[in-house]
């Protein structure tokens, strides 16, 4: 398999030398319009999110820790919103490297889950959560979390519960934003802030939504989300190549600190 | 007998949408070797995504699907195919539809493009039928 491997690489860097002579093409807003959006492949993790600002220098990532979460909650848009902010959170600890917030986090991802009565199959991904965290295996443990959140998914799906699954992946992309964005103001540069512009993903995710039913649509905790979503997403559309000065991160992570704070919130919005 | 009409025919629409759900044995040979192609850049620190893509490449159309990606990040893109796919491409337009500058690598059935975006924001990414008839594909991709 390693050899088969090394002949690919090397298969790869023979075909490189004839790169670049292609003509490039324009394709034309029909096509582009045509173009197939899905969750699975559309939507980045968190894990690629904190990936890209990780490039740009030193992020102190255990200092965008949150303190323990409620697993109680009753409302199960509420649990799949903050499901998905728990998942980010977990990336988050494999970042900082940290094996016992991870492993205090999978737990939490876990009673979570189980509270939406989703597969029992999970319980086995909090053990290998466990098992790699002790190790220090982060590059698995990135692996596993997005299984674990893409398992969480499909059990959704497969309980009829498919409306929920853009509720988790919206709520780890407002956990994960409100960190990018609370690392960037304590240490501003053009480079990072530039991770920020995502206006198609907003609206991708705002679309979503609108295509729930309309019964969970219409729950408070949901509407008032969606609302705030339609802010965000002027906040975060920026021109190509122009990255958003402080006071515009400063506006992003007040949009999502607030809704994170009402997914969070034992009271739900009336 | 009539009124068993009914039943026989919501089974059967119930298990035809079933089957359009499901991966066909086609994909899934693809989706192997997208993986296979995928694997070669995990070497080089690559994440492989736990998501695919699988859908038909037909004759002068474009598959494409819509990714979100961060400037910063590295990027490649690994298709497979199956016959009677002989060849593909992968290719990648930017949010006005301009493509964009990829290394590439295509091996018959198999194919891939990398690039590191300087914008973050929506791009497409393209699997092209070259060479052979219509078939299954599939598209994962990788990043760091």
């Amino acid at each position: 398999m390693h050899l088969a491997k090394l002949g690919i690489v090397a298969l790869l860097m023979a075909v490189f030398a004839a790169t670049g002579a292609a003509e490039t093409e324009h394709l034309s807003a029909d096509q582009l319009a045509k173009a197939v959006s899905s969750d699975s492949i559309s939507i980045p993790t968190p894990g690629e999110l904190f990936a890209a600002l990780g490039k740009t220098g030193k992020t102190n990532w255990s200092g965008q820790y949150r303190g323990p979460m409620p697993v109680t909650y009753r409302n199960r848009a509420q649990i799949a919103l903050n499901l998905g902010g728990l998942i980010a959170d977990g990336f988050i600890a494999v970042e900082a490297k940290d094996s016992q917030q991870v492993k205090n986090i999978g737990s939490d991802i876990i009673k979570l889950a189980k509270a939406l009565g989703v597969s029992e199959k999970l319980l086995s991904r909090g053990n290998s959560i466990n098992e790699f965290a002790e190790n220090n295996e982060w590059d698995t443990l990135q692996e596993e979390l997005e299984a674990t959140q893409n398992e969480v998914k499909s059990s959704m799906q497969s309980h009829a519960d498919q409306d929920l699954v853009i509720l988790v992946t919206l709520g780890g992309w407002i956990r994960g934003t409100q960190v990018v964005t609370s690392a960037i103001m304590q240490n501003y540069d053009e480079h990072s802030a530039k991770v920020l512009r995502q206006p198609a993903l907003v609206h991708f995710m705002q679309s979503k939504i609108n295509e729930i039913s309309s019964e969970l649509r219409g729950e408070p905790l949901v509407k008032d989300v969606s609302e705030q979503l339609g802010e965000i997403e002027k906040l975060v559309s920026f021109p190509p190549g122009k990255a958003p000065t402080v006071d515009e991160v400063r506006k992003i992570n007040k949009a999502v600190g607030k809704a994170m704070e009402e997914i969070e919130s034992k009271e739900l919005p009336k | 007998m009539k009124r068993c009409l009914p039943i026989f025919i919501s089974l059967f629409v119930l298990g035809t949408s079933i089957a359009v759900r499901a991966e066909t044995d086609a994909e899934v040979r693809a989706r192997k070797d997208a993986l296979d192609v995928a694997g070669a850049f995990s070497n080089d620190g690559f994440k492989i995504r736990d998501g695919h893509w699988c859908g038909v490449v037909k004759p002068h159309e474009h598959a494409l699907v819509a990714v979100n990606l961060y400037a910063g990040n590295q990027y490649w893109f690994s298709a497979g195919a199956v016959e009677p796919v002989k060849k593909i491409a992968v290719s990648v337009y930017d949010e006005t539809g301009k493509q964009v500058t990829t290394e590439s690598y295509n091996n018959g059935e198999k194919a891939a493009a990398g690039f590191s975006p300087a914008n973050s924001g929506q791009y497409f990414v393209s699997v092209d039928l070259v060479e052979g008839e219509e078939g299954s594909f599939c598209l994962v991709y990788s990043y760091k």
